[in-house]
C-alpha cells in the first residue's frame, strides 16, 4: 500500500512539475496547480487539495518542489489559514463548503486570521465574551478581539463567539468563519516591541454572518477551537528546519562575526567561555530538532508520545536564551538596533527574521503566542504526567457568574 | 567610621524629591515624546534638575556643586531608573564630570564643572573606538599642529554625544593617551546618531576630521588611563543603581498587574507559577540592591581597594538581575507585555543595553577575578 502511495504521489509530482515548471510559473499559479494535483496537504481528501494518503509524503513533496526551484513560503505567508484553518474546515464542514475556501487559501489569494483571544480572555480562552445572536438565518456579532496576527491582510477569519452566557463557559461557544472585509468589522493595528504591527485589534459592531458560515453545531465552538489549536501545534512541530537553522543560526553568526572582526584587529577576540556557551546552545538546539523529527515520525506511525507536547515549551525558552546570548556576543553592537524601529504593518510575521537584533526582540513573544509557557507546563503536568489539576473555581457555574477583571 | 546602609534623613528627603520630580516629569507619554523627538533628551527637565542642584550633586562646592557623595547621586540614578526619562545624567554628571575632576586643571574644573552644576553645559565622554572597545588605543589620534592640536579618527558609542556641549575626547598622542576638551560644535567634528536598541539613551558616532583645539584644551597630556578608569568605575557603580531602580519598578508594576488580572475566574497572581516567579524576582532585586548600594558606598568612601571589588560585582550582578526581571515582567503580562504601547519593552531594552554598556558582566567578572587574585599571573 505504501508503495502504491509512493507511486501515486510521485506520479502527481512529476505531472505537476512538468506542466508548471516553477521557473516559468508565478508562485500563486503554482500553488493553485499544486492544490489541483492533490499535493497541497496530501492527507486530506481528493478535491480538497489532497490525495487521501498518509501525511508523511508531504515532506517528500515539499522537498522535491523546493529542489525544483518552487516555493513553499505560502505555508508561512498564510500560516493561520494553511497551518490551522485548513484542518478545521476539513474536519468540521462539508466538502462542498470547504472546497470554496481551500484553494484560494493555499494559493495565498485569500489570507486568513485567527480571532480567538480577547482583552479579557487569553490563557483562559473559553472565558471569551464576543457575542453572536441569531437573527433569522444570520448571526449578529458584537465584541472585540485582540492580538489578531495578519488581520490587516485577511479576507477570512476563524472566529469563536459566545452564544449562550447562561451555561458553563465551555458549553456556550459557537465557531464561525467571518468575512473580514464585511460591514461592522474594524481592524486596527497594534504595534509590538520590534516596532512593526504584525497583530491587530478587531472590533465587531453588528457584523452579520450567514448561518451557513457556522462551523460545527451551536454550542460546539470549544471542540472546533481545539481542532484549530491542535493543528497549530502540529504545524509548529512538523516544521523541522535543517541542522543549525533557526535561533541558533543567529548565535553562530554573531560568534563568527566576532571572530572575523578580531582577526581583522577590529574587535575583541572571542573567549573559550563564549565558545563553550555557543556549543551548549547548539547542542540543545539539535536535541530539540531531533525531538521534532522523532515526534513527527511517531505521530505518523500513530504512536505519538510525550515528545510531541514538549517542543513548544522548549522551543520558546531556547529561542529566547539563544538570541539573548547572541546579542551579548555582539558586545557593543548589541546596544544597537541597526535597521531602526519602523512602524509598519508587515505582510508576514517576523518570526523568520534575518536580523539578530529583531530576533532577540521577536522571540520574547514565543513564550506567549500560541499558549503561554505557564499554560504549556500545566498541560504537560496534567495531561502528560497525569498530575492532578488545580481546583477550578469557574468550571461548573454559568459563564455569566464567573469573576472577571 | 565603618560604613553602614543606614539612610540619613537628608537622603530620604533627596529620594522623595527625586521620585516626585521623575514621577511628574517622566510620564510614559513624555518619555516617548522625548525618545522619538529630534534631540532625544529632555532639556527642560534637565534645567529643572539643575535648579534643584541635582546635576552637580557630587561636584565640590568650590566649583559650584553640591559637594554631596555618590551615595546621594546613586539615589538619583535609582529613581531615574524607575522612569527612564532621557536625561544626560550618566554622560554629564558622571562620565564627563569624573574625568574633569580627576585630570583637569583648576581653571578647567571651574569652567566646566560650574557649567554642569548650573545646567548650562552638558558633557560627553568619547573614549571608545568604533567597535566599542575600551582599548588602550582609542579611535582618535592627536598630533601637534602649530601651537595647538589636531584630532583625527572616530569614536563610537558616545552616550549623548550628538547633543553634548563639550565632548571630552580620549586620543593617542606621542606621549601616550591624552584627554582633550572639544566643543560639540567644533569645525571638523561630525556627530551621527547610532540606531540604538534603547531609545531612551541616545548614542552617537563621532568623526574627527582634523579638529583643531588649543593647548588649553588639553585636560591631561599623557597618562589618561587613571582618569578614564575612575570615570568608568563610577559610571558602572551608578548604572548598577539605575538598574535596580528599573528592576524594582518592573517588580512593582508586574505584582500590581498580577493582583488585578483575572483568568480562570481568579487573579493570575494566585497561580503559583506566577507568584513564585515574582517572589524570586523580589529575592534577586533585594540582593542586587545591596550590591548596588554597597558600590555607591565604596565610591563615596573613596576606598580604592573596595571599589575594585564592589563595582564590578554590582555591575555584573545588577545587569543580570535587571535583564531577567524585565523578561519575566513581559512574560507575566502576556500579550500586552509584547506591545509597543506598554512600557515594559523600554525597561527590557534598557536592561539589555546597560548590561553591555561600560563593560559586560563577563568583562566585570574577569576584572573581579583579577582583583581577587584568582587568575595566576
Ligand atoms: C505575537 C503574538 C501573536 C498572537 N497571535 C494571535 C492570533 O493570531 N490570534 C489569537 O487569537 N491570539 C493571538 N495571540 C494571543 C495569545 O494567544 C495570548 O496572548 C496568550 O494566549 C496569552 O493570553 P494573554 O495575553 O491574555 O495573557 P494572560 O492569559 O493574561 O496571561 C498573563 C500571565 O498569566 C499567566 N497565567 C495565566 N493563566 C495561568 C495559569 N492557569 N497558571 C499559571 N499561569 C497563568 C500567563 O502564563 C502569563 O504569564 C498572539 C499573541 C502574541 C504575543
Amino acid at each position: 500500500m505504501s508503495t502504491d502511495e509512493r507511486t501515486l504521489v510521485e506520479g502527481k509530482l512529476d505531472a505537476l512539475l512538468e506542466a508548471y515548471p516553477p521557473a516559468d510559473t508565478s508562485e500563486r499559479e503554482f500553488w493553485g496547480a499544486q492544490f489541483d494535483h492533490g499535493l497541497a496537504w496530501v492527507q486530506h481528501p481528493e478535491g480538497l487539495g489532497g490525495l487521501d494518503v498518509s501525511p508523511r509524503w508531504q515532506a517528500l513533496i515539499d522537498r522535491r518542489i523546493t529542489e525544483a526551484g518552487g516555493s513553499t513560503r505560502n505555508r508561512y505567508l498564510n500560516v493561520l489559514g494553511i497551518g490551522m484553518g485548513a484542518g478545521t474546515l476539513v474536519a468540521h464542514t462539508s466538502p462542498e463548503f470547504a472546497s470554496r475556501f481551500l484553494r484560494p487559501m493555499f494559493a495565498c489569494e485569500e489570507i486568513w486570521c485567527q480571532l480567538f483571544s480577547e482583552p479579557g480572555a487569553g490563557s483562559d480562552l473559553a472565558a471569551l465574551s464576543t457575542t453572536a445572536v441569531k437573527d433569522g438565518d444570520t448571526w449578529i456579532v458584537n465584541g472585540q478581539k485582540v492580538w489578531t496576527t495578519l488581520a490587516h491582510l485577511a479576507k477570512w477569519g476563524l472566529l469563536v463567539t459566545r452564544t449562550d452566557p447562561d451555561v458553563p463557559k465551555h458549553a456556550g461557544l459557537t465557531y464561525f468563519i467571518v468575512d473580514m472585509e464585511g460591514d461592522g468589522v474594524d481592524v486596527r493595528p497594534l504595534y509590538q516591541i520590534t516596532g512593526e504591527a504584525e497583530f491587530n485589534e478587531v472590533y465587531f459592531d453588528d457584523a452579520r454572518i450567514p448561518d451557513e458560515y457556522r462551523v460545527g453545531e451551536v454550542g460546539q465552538g470549544w471542540n472546533v477551537a481545539m481542532t484549530t489549536l491542535m493543528n497549530e501545534r502540529v504545524a509548529i512541530g512538523a516544521n523541522v528546519g535543517p541542522r543549525g537553522s533557526g535561533a541558533i543560526s543567529h548565535a553562530v553568526e554573531a560568534f563568527e562575526r566576532r571572530q572575523a572582526a578580531a582577526a581583522d584587529g577590529a574587535g575583541d577576540p572571542v573567549s573559550d567561555h563564549d565558545l563553550d556557551r555557543l556549543m551548549s546552545h547548539w547542542i540543545e538546539a539539535e536535541a530539540l530538532r531531533l525531538t521534532a523529527v522523532r515526534a513527527g515520525e511517531a505521530r505518523l506511525a500513530g504512536t505519538p508520545g510525550p515528545e510531541g507536547s514538549t517542543m513548544k515549551l522548549h522551543w520558546a525558552d531556547l529561542n529566547q536564551r539563544t538570541t539573548s546570548f547572541a546579542m551579548d556576543l555582539l558586545g557593543a553592537e548589541g546596544m544597537t538596533y541597526p535597521d531602526g524601529y519602523e512602524f509598519t504593518r508587515p505582510d508576514e510575521t517576523s518570526n523568520r527574521t534575518e536580523s539578530v537584533h529583531r530576533a532577540f526582540l521577536r522571540t520574547r513573544a514565543n513564550s506567549i503566542e500560541g499558549g503561554t509557557s505557564e499554560i504549556m507546563k500545566n498541560i504537560l503536568g496534567e495531561r502528560i504526567l497525569g498530575l492532578p489539576g488545580e481546583p477550578r473555581v469557574d468550571k461548573n457555574i454559568p459563564w455569566r457568574d464567573v469573576p472577571r477583571s | 567610621m565603618e560604613p553602614t546602609f543606614t539612610v540619613t534623613e537628608e537622603q530620604q528627603l533627596l529620594r522623595s524629591m527625586a521620585r516626585e520630580l521623575f514621577e511628574e516629569r517622566g510620564t510614559s507619554e513624555r518619555v516617548r515624546e522625548v525618545m522619538l523627538g529630534d534631540d532625544g533628551l529632555d532639556h527642560e527637565a534637565w534645567r529643572q534638575l539643575a535648579e534643584l542642584g541635582l546635576t552637580g550633586l557630587t561636584i565640590p562646592e568650590e566649583y559650584g556643586g553640591g559637594g554631596a557623595s555618590h551615595v546621594e547621586l546613586a539615589i538619583v540614578f535609582e529613581e531615574l531608573g524607575k522612569r527612564l526619562l532621557p536625561l544626560p545624567l550618566l554622560s554629564t554628571a558622571v562620565l564627563g564630570t569624573e574625568v574633569v575632576l580627576a585630570a583637569g586643571t583648576d581653571a578647567q574644573k571651574k569652567e566646566l564643572l560650574s557649567g554642569v552644576a548650573s545646567g548650562s553645559a552638558q558633557l560627553a565622554l568619547a573614549h571608545l573606538d568604533t567597535a566599542g572597545r575600551l582599548a588602550a588605543d582609542p579611535g582618535v589620534t592627536a598630533t601637534r599642529d602649530g601651537d595647538g592640536w589636531s584630532l583625527s579618527g572616530a569614536a563610537g558609542y558616545v552616550v549623548d554625544g550628538r547633543t553634548a556641549d563639550v565632548v571630552v575626547t580620549a586620543a593617542t598622542t606621542d606621549d601616550g593617551l591624552a584627554l582633550f576638551v572639544v566643543p560639540g560644535d567644533a569645525d571638523g567634528l561630525t556627530r551621527e546618531d547610532v540606531e540604538v536598541l534603547d531609545l531612551t539613551r541616545p548614542m552617537a558616532t563621532l568623526t574627527y576630521g582634523g579638529v583643531r583645539v588649543g593647548d588649553d584644551a588639553v585636560l591631561c597630556g599623557g597618562d589618561a588611563v587613571p582618569a578614564l578608569h575612575r570615570a568608568i568605575a563610577v559610571g558602572c557603580g551608578m548604572l548598577a543603581n539605575e538598574q535596580i531602580g528599573g528592576a524594582d519598578h518592573v517588580l512593582r508594576t508586574t505584582t500590581a498587574y498580577a493582583r488585578e488580572r483575572m483568568q480562570f475566574g481568579r487573579a493570575i497572581g494566585s497561580f503559583q507559577a506566577v507568584k513564585h516567579r515574582l517572589a524570586e524576582m523580589l529575592v534577586k532585586v533585594e540582593s542586587a540592591r545591596s550590591a548596588a548600594y554597597h558600590a555607591a558606598r565604596a565610591i563615596a568612601e573613596g576606598d580604592t581597594a573596595e571599589i575594585a571589588v564592589a563595582v564590578p560585582l554590582a555591575k555584573s550582578y545588577c545587569s543580570e538581575v535587571y535583564e531577567h526581571a524585565a523578561a519575566d515582567g513581559i512574560q507575566l503580562h502576556g500579550g500586552i507585555g509584547f506591545t509597543w504601547e506598554h512600557d515594559l519593552h523600554l525597561y527590557s531594552k534598557r536592561a539589555k543595553a546597560t548590561k553591555l554598556l561600560l563593560g559586560s558582566p563577563a568583562h566585570q567578572r574577569r576584572l573581579l577575578a583579577d582583583v581577587l587574585g584568582f587568575i595566576a599571573a
